[in-house]
């Protein structure tokens, strides 16, 4: 028989204590402000915007601290936060072609207009250890020149004007949102955009590359991808007419795909896109070759059985909220649980016991009436 | 309204204190419409960039709206967190109604605009210095 119990409580009380001490560390260290970790740790500031679905730095840096570091720890606390937000409304959609970009490359067009940018990129570096970082030194300067003056396209424009890029289909004014409604399937592309953009970077990443080695391989070329700062702009009910209300930088993946052509579509460039919150690019490539992949239906193209193409199984489990979620609880008392299965374990084994004892003893019988 | 919402919390602040104009905290100045109230802002995107939209992530928000006693009225949308900041953006919103608008103007909007712009000129300026220059390698058989 099992007897609930309570307890614990001093034992929890006592470990979240020790907790709050062991992320101080070692108090002969500096204890880190956010302002450092939010000017120095910015990478990971920005996957916790982009995955806790939230822009706000100072918010995700503090997520960082109170989280130790566990980013999706961080993202758990910002989604919390987030569903205690009144929602003012939505953004007029962000014009990413007048981009202030610190950053577009584009690997299909070298001389596309606006060029080549590199911006502040780990590309090119031989990832070597650099020791010098270790030792506090002068604050590094980097070099400028004068600001390019021209226009920075989006590079999918001139294939486009072409006509030998598939369009982009204009859609529904209100887009359909996970946060309202809960997901279901058939996921129109609104709805598949908005759950990958959210999505874990490991899970988005590592989807993204089993298509490239032949689980639903759609042959991506980096049409462009670019890193920058977008003004945003909302309606504001006071005063009946937008204004701007702030701005967020955004990476922005448009992937230019080789298409053959099916029953439906002639023979065209097809796109996949990927659109983050903050400096995410590793995150917008995956999310626009994911994106690719599930577009397989409206292009006419065979399902060959790829995890990414399966739009349910991608969708319902690329948010590392509800997996961690999911995943996590088991480790939490399931005492009356394990109690069940464990009678029933004994029950089953008393009863396998007697049947082998029941089948032993009655061939026993037979062989001594045969003797 | 732009400047405001985009401004650093702190650099207002500071400029405000700075400037001659009327502190927040005096009592009788103004009245709240709507004290103010930290949200979020959904933003969207255009699938392709120029498709239909999607909804991307939130924003966070605070807004407030209130009159002066003399009788204008300034609302206030910023980016982020800080209530202050809001407070702030409202008065300066009623403010350039009244004949306190060249105050606001010279003490707060200007230098605001002008360090808005000198750190998108420090952003653009270093992009520049990383555009790749190609050229192209002449081979010799032919010299």
């Amino acid at each position: 028989m099992y007897v609930a119990v309570k307890g614990g409580e001093r034992a929890i009380d006592n470990a979240h204590a020790w907790l709050a001490e062991a992320r101080r560390g070692d108090v002969s260290v500096p204890e880190l402000s956010l302002a450092q970790i939010r000017e120095q740790m910015t990478l990971a500031v920005n996957r916790v915007m982009a995955e806790g679905s939230l822009h706000d730095p100072d918010l995700a840096a503090l997520a960082i601290k109170q989280a130790r570091g566990d980013l999706i720890e961080a993202i758990f606390l910002v989604r919390a936060y987030r569903t205690t937000l009144p929602r003012f409304g939505h953004s007029v959609p962000l014009e990413t072609s007048e981009m202030a970009v610190s950053r577009r490359v584009s690997a299909t067009f070298k001389d596309a207009p606006g060029g080549q940018v590199l911006g502040p990129t780990f590309d090119y570096t031989h990832r070597l250890i650099d020791f010098a970082l270790a030792a506090e030194g002068e604050a590094p300067e980097a070099p400028t020149a004068p600001p390019l003056a021209e226009r920075t396209p989006h590079i999918a424009e001139f294939l486009d004007a072409e006509g030998l890029l598939q369009s982009e289909p204009e859609g529904g004014e209100t887009p359909s949102d996970l946060t309202r409604q809960p997901l279901a399937f058939p996921a129109d592309r609104a709805l598949r955009l908005q759950a990958l953009a959210r999505a874990d970077e490991g899970f988005t990443l590592s989807l993204a590359y089993s298509t490239q080695r032949g689980y639903g391989r759609n042959h991506p070329f980096v049409g462009e991808l670019r890193v920058g700062m977008v003004a945003v702009e909302a309606e504001i009910p006071e005063l009946g007419f937008a204004v701007e209300i702030g701005e967020v930088e955004l990476t922005e993946c448009e992937t230019v795909n080789q298409f053959a052509g099916s029953r439906t579509e002639p023979p065209q460039f097809t796109r996949g896109y990927g659109l983050t919150l903050g400096h995410c690019e590793r995150k917008a490539i995956s999310m626009a070759l994911v994106d690719r992949a599930m577009r397989w239906k409206e292009l006419g193209e065979d399902d060959v059985g790829a995890p990414a193409q399966d739009e349910e199984f991608v969708l319902s489990h690329c948010d590392n909220i509800q997996a961690t979620g999911f995943l996590e609880h088991i480790k939490l008392p399931h005492y009356v649980d394990f109690q069940a299965e464990l009678e029933l374990i004994r029950q089953l084994r008393r009863e396998a016991e007697a049947a082998q004892a029941q089948a032993r003893a009655e061939a026993q019988a037979a062989k001594e009436a045969a003797q | 309204m732009s400047t405001l919402a985009r401004a650093p919390a702190e650099r207002l602040a500071a400029l405000w204190e700075a400037s001659a104009l009327p502190s927040p905290e005096e009592p009788g100045g103004y009245e709240w419409l709507r004290r103010p109230e930290s949200g979020a802002v959904m933003l969207r995107g255009r699938a392709g960039a120029v498709g239909a939209p999607f909804n991307l992530g939130e924003m966070t928000v605070t807004r407030g709206a209130l009159r002066l006693a003399s009788g204008e009225v300034g609302h206030a949308w910023v980016q982020g967190r800080d209530k202050r900041k809001a407070t702030l953006a409202a008065l300066a919103d009623a403010l350039m109604q009244t004949g306190a608008a060249r105050e606001v103007e010279t003490a707060i909007l200007s230098p605001l605009r002008e360090e808005a712009g000198a750190r998108a000129e420090a952003r653009a300026a270093r992009a520049a210095a990383t555009k790749v220059e190609f050229f192209t390698m002449v081979r010799g058989e032919d010299g």
